[in-house]
């Protein structure tokens, strides 16, 4: 890895969501993965997070932790795709 | 079947383009035409004729030989015509320029060597796997025909390259000699089709060759109808004219080329030909002489229906026209409430709204119809009549006085009455450009005599209107559920905050503003009559107490009859806006009056200006139309208004010039003032010039020489100001208005009365226009405060020549940022618009586009309406701790948490608003490169 960009100050916090957990967002959320934002296997952020996490599949859940201005915290998840 | 029909989307998920080959021109033709002649002596459309009846119909009660169906039935069916000899499309010459140049003039080959071909294709398949649009895949076939282009000689055949040129609009020229369209047809039939795919062209869909045109596609009779005149002649489409020119000379080629006609005519016409069709696509083409109608205007032909503001995109589908809407001038009037709208007789008799006839009101709608078009009421006054009655079978009649009985003795329920507007009606009203949601709201009509649109100037910020000869729209709800939904969701009271920073847009502008001060400035105080007067605006019948009484005489204090329109439990505290500027004690600013201190609805003290019940700024509007709701805001500012303006009138208020008159001596002191700092800058220069000046870290000496200039010239104009301003008193109209904030500024009046000041053009003092000087008037080289744009007059006092030009030089600078702004952030806002237009914030707080996928997991992120917020927070702390625990914070406390709240929020945002005169920009993309 040349450099994590997850440690850079401008890329909020992503995290792998467990497919138990996933399941319980959805049903929150009362939506199908397909209606999740994207994020592309081949986003660095991804990259990263499969040097920590080992493999991640298209189909899993990302939850991304921003610092929001108006929120304080905001959550959001991201569904990956493939390429 | 409705009901089946709900819930299914379809989504378009590429578009392909391509050509039309002649085959499937002529297989989707309907006729083939081959006469120039359109009617025969009885008036029926002549067999294959430009207006054959395979083509469609246009008049009522045939039928379309192709589908059997009637006029709305038959959607038009296409023909053809057959071209003698090939022509060229105009809208492909580019491409087949490119064409040309990039492919071998003997075998038809690309330019470029097998590997090449080879890589240029794989770079491409790798854009296309990336993701890439269109565009970006144009950059690579750009790139591979430009290195076709390149090469001299045939990597395959070994054939030596011509030079291919484009003789505008549609000649093509190999090395000086003429390619006939024939010639050019046969060159891009040669090309492989392996080899097109390399230059980014599909060839099962776009065979290059199919770019010059054998048969050309004759559009159906309803795009281009005839109209019959009055007079019984008939008048041609212009597209029908121009095929009908194409058809005679293609006529007149076949048989001169049969003939065997001398070469040299058959060209002639053959241009000819090409001519006709060139211009029959578009008549705008440059290098040729449009086509002209007999009367000598210009044919609009295909692009030109398309083109343009007034193109069928830009006219007809970004924008339409509507029926039961008006638009005319508007003007002031404010007697009106905030939430209507006066509406002129003349508009209303035209504008109806639907009423459908049912048991409860069918006595009362037949009396309606019954009094005809246009009724007045006992006392002459308007009254609403029926324009039009509707059959349950949709036919319609149109009511007048003569058949008014008749037709309303026919009347029963399952009709629809369409009624002339009354009071009370909900409608739209809109002015242009409609950059925010208050753009267009809705108004209550009140029909008015007299020509114009009228409403109450407290709604002039979110129109952003003035009555300078503005226009607006407005609109009439036609139907229960829209005027219901008008009412909740757009009513002017519903708008008074903001979604744009959480405060008012709605409120007093300039004399309310001074109303406001002149009937609540420290004692002022009124008597029984002024009381009466003033009271009399608003519903109040009950003369309060008096506050005092001297001399017998019994008066009122300003601030307890504002006191009177506020609601009985409000309490608040907060600076007014002729507060001085700066931390200042609490002793200074009671000593000016701009405490406004609110207990239990009675204004103890302070002084209620912009700060208090302004647009934008107004800290009362802002707490009653939150925690009263809109309609006890709605009210306010209705009385607030009224009631300042009774207090204007009495006291009469006007501004001058004299305003602006200061003492001679204070003049003198002035002009001493500004002397000193010109002397101050030539000292400056001078020791800049001995090498004596010392330098600033970071800076160039010349720099630091600037920068010392303009601030002691920025000083002397402030000192100037001030001097000009220690005469000036708040008695002063002009004062009053700008301290109150009203309208203009203390700075316009120190320019006006004190000194106008430096002027710079990109932040720094004027310097450009002759070599080494700003004009021949001054020595060059000359770095004095005059010489380089120093205005020390003032605007009252005049300027010498030379000021005049440098103030025109730094005005010159205000109003190209001006334009250049307005044209960019329009553009901006636009794409921004066409952007986001469908997302929308579902139940569940989520925002979601179209295809239901989440685009923001909660609005703003923390699900607050900002129209809703203070401030642009969900909740107001202080405010709520204060009605919890009943305890009064410090003035300075809350003073400092009210800044605080107002935080990413400065007085400029506020006003910062896109001016209407918004430079025209084209609909799609910024020019392209070419
Ligand atoms: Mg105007
Ligand atoms: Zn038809
Ligand atoms: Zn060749």
């Amino acid at each position: 890895m040349r450099f994590n960009v997850l440690e850079h100050q401008l890329v909020p916090e992503h995290r792998l969501v467990a497919e138990e957990e996933a399941d319980r967002v959805l049903k929150a959320l009362k939506i199908t993965r397909d209606q999740l934002p994207k994020i592309r296997k081949s986003d660095p952020v991804i990259q990263v997070l499969e040097k920590i996490e080992g493999p991640i599949e298209e189909g899993r859940i990302i939850r991304v932790t921003r610092v929001s201005g108006t929120a304080g915290v905001s959550e959001a998840y991201r569904l990956v795709i493939g390429r | 079947m409705m009901s089946s029909m709900r819930g299914v989307t379809k989504r378009i998920q590429s578009i392909k383009f391509a050509l039309l080959s002649p085959d499937e021109i002529r297989r989707m033709s309907a006729t083939k035409i081959i006469t120039a002649d359109t009617y025969d002596d009885d008036g029926f459309p002549i067999d294959m004729g430009l207006m054959d009846s395979h083509l469609g119909v246009i008049e009522p009660g045939l039928r379309c030989k192709t589908c059997g169906g009637k006029v709305d039935d038959c959607p038009g069916h296409f023909g053809h015509i057959d071209l003698a000899m090939p022509v060229i499309h105009v809208g492909y010459v580019k491409d087949i320029k490119k064409l040309l140049q990039a492919t071998c003039r003997k075998c038809g080959r690309l330019l470029l060597t097998r590997q090449q071909a080879q890589e240029y294709m794989a770079e491409m398949e790798q854009v296309e796997e990336l993701g890439g649009d269109v565009t970006e895949v144009g950059y690579v076939t750009k790139e591979t025909a430009r290195e076709a282009q390149k090469r001299q000689r045939c990597p395959h055949c070994g054939e030596e390259q011509g030079k291919v040129t484009l003789d505008k609009p549609t000649t093509f020229r190999e090395d000086g000699h003429k390619l006939t369209p024939k010639e050019v047809r046969e060159r891009l039939e040669r090309i492989p089709n392996e080899d097109l795919r390399v230059l980014g062209m599909n060839p099962e869909v776009a065979r290059p060759e199919w770019m010059v045109l054998t048969a050309l596609l004759v559009p159906p009779v309803t795009v281009r109808p005839s109209i019959t005149l009055e007079s019984g002649d008939r008048s041609e489409d212009d597209l029908t004219h121009k095929l009908v020119d194409v058809l005679r000379i293609n006529q007149r080629l076949r048989e001169n080329r049969d003939a065997g006609a001398p070469q040299l005519i058959v060209e002639d016409l053959w241009e000819l030909l090409q001519y006709h069709v060139t211009t029959y696509f578009d008549n705008q083409t440059s290098g040729i002489p449009p086509a002209r109608h007999r009367s000598g205007r210009p044919l609009k032909t295909l692009v030109q229906r398309l083109k343009g503001k007034e193109g069928r995109f830009r006219s007809n589908l970004s924008g339409k026209r509507v029926n039961f809407s008006a638009r005319t001038v508007i003007s002031p009037d404010p007697i009106l409430s905030i939430n209507e709208v006066g509406v002129p007789v003349e508009a209303a008799r035209e504008l109806t709204v639907p009423v459908h006839v049912q048991a409860y009101n069918s006595e009362i709608v037949k009396q309606w119809v019954k009094r005809g078009p246009a009724p007045l009421g006992p006392l002459g006054e308007y009254a609403p009549g029926v324009n039009y009655v509707i059959r349950p079978d949709g036919r319609r009649i149109r009511v007048t006085d003569k058949n008014a009985e008749v037709v309303a003795e026919a009347v029963e329920i399952g009709y629809t009455v369409e009624r002339q507007l009354v009071d009370g009606d909900i409608v739209l009203f809109n002015r242009q450009p409609s950059l925010h949601r208050m753009s267009m709201m809705a108004h209550e009509v009140r029909v008015m005599p007299h020509k114009t649109f009228r409403f109450n100037l407290a709604v002039c910020p979110p129109y952003n209107a003035d009555f300078d000869g503005d226009e607006m729209n407005l609109h009439v709800l036609q139907s229960e559920e829209a005027r219901a939904e008008a009412r909740v969701l757009m009513r002017v009271q519903e708008h008074i905050l903001s979604p744009r920073f959480g405060g008012p847009v709605i409120g007093g502008i300039h004399d309310h503003i001074t109303g406001s001060f002149l009937l609540t400035y420290k004692e002022s105080k009124f008597t029984r009559e002024e009381v009466t007067f003033i009271l009399s605006k608003i519903d109040i019948r009950d003369l309060p107490a008096p506050d005092v009484k001297k001399g017998g005489k019994e008066f009122w204090s300003g601030k307890a009859l504002f006191s009177a329109i506020l609601p009985k439990d409000l309490s608040m505290t907060f600076k007014s806006s002729i507060a001085p500027k700066g931390d200042i004690g609490l002793k200074e600013l009671k000593e000016e009056d701009s405490l406004v201190v609110i207990k239990d609805g009675v204004v103890l003290s302070g002084t209620i200006d912009e700060n208090g019940v302004g647009a934008f700024k107004g800290k009362i509007l802002d707490k009653l139309a939150r925690d009263y709701g809109p309609d006890a805001a709605r009210v306010f500012i209705d009385k607030g208004t009224k009631m300042a303006i009774g207090a204007i009138m009495i006291r009469g208020f006007t501004t001058g010039i004299d305003d602006e008159d200061i003492p001679e001596e204070a003049k003198k002191q002035i002009s001493d003032s500004l002397r000193t700092a010109i002397e101050k800058v030539e000292g400056l220069v001078d020791s800049y010039k001995r090498g004596e000046l010392e330098q600033m870290p970071g800076r160039s000496l010349e720099e630091t020489l600037e920068v010392e200039a303009m601030k002691i010239l920025g000083r002397a104009r402030d000192l100037a100001g001030q001097i000009a301003g220690k005469h000036l008193g708040i008695e002063n109209s002009a004062v009053i208005m700008a301290r109150s904030g009203a309208r203009g500024s203390m700075l316009n009046l120190s320019q006006m009365a004190g000194s106008i000041g430096q002027q710079a053009v990109r932040g720094e003092r004027l310097s450009r226009g002759y070599w080494n000087r700003t004009l021949p008037h001054f020595k060059k080289g000359d770095l004095g405060a005059e010489a380089k744009g120093f205005v020390k007059s003032s605007y009252k006092s005049g300027l010498h020549p030379t000021e005049y030009f440098f103030h025109a030089m730094g005005g010159r600078e205000g109003l190209v940022d001006t334009a250049v702004r307005t044209s960019r952030s329009g553009y901006m806002q636009r794409r921004l618009i066409n952007a986001l237009e469908d997302l929308k914030v579902k139940e569940d707080g989520t925002v979601r586009n179209t295809a239901d996928t989440i685009i923001q997991f909660k609005f703003g992120e923390d699900g607050v309406d900002p129209s809703r917020s203070v401030q642009g927070r969900a909740v107001d702390i202080d405010d709520i701790l204060q009605e919890v625990l009943g305890e009064e914070p410090s003035w300075k406390e809350r003073l400092r948490e009210q800044e605080m709240a107002s935080y990413g929020l400065t007085e400029k945002d506020m006003y910062v608003e896109i001016s209407e005169e918004e430079v025209e920009v084209e609909e799609e993309e910024p020019p392209s490169e070419e």
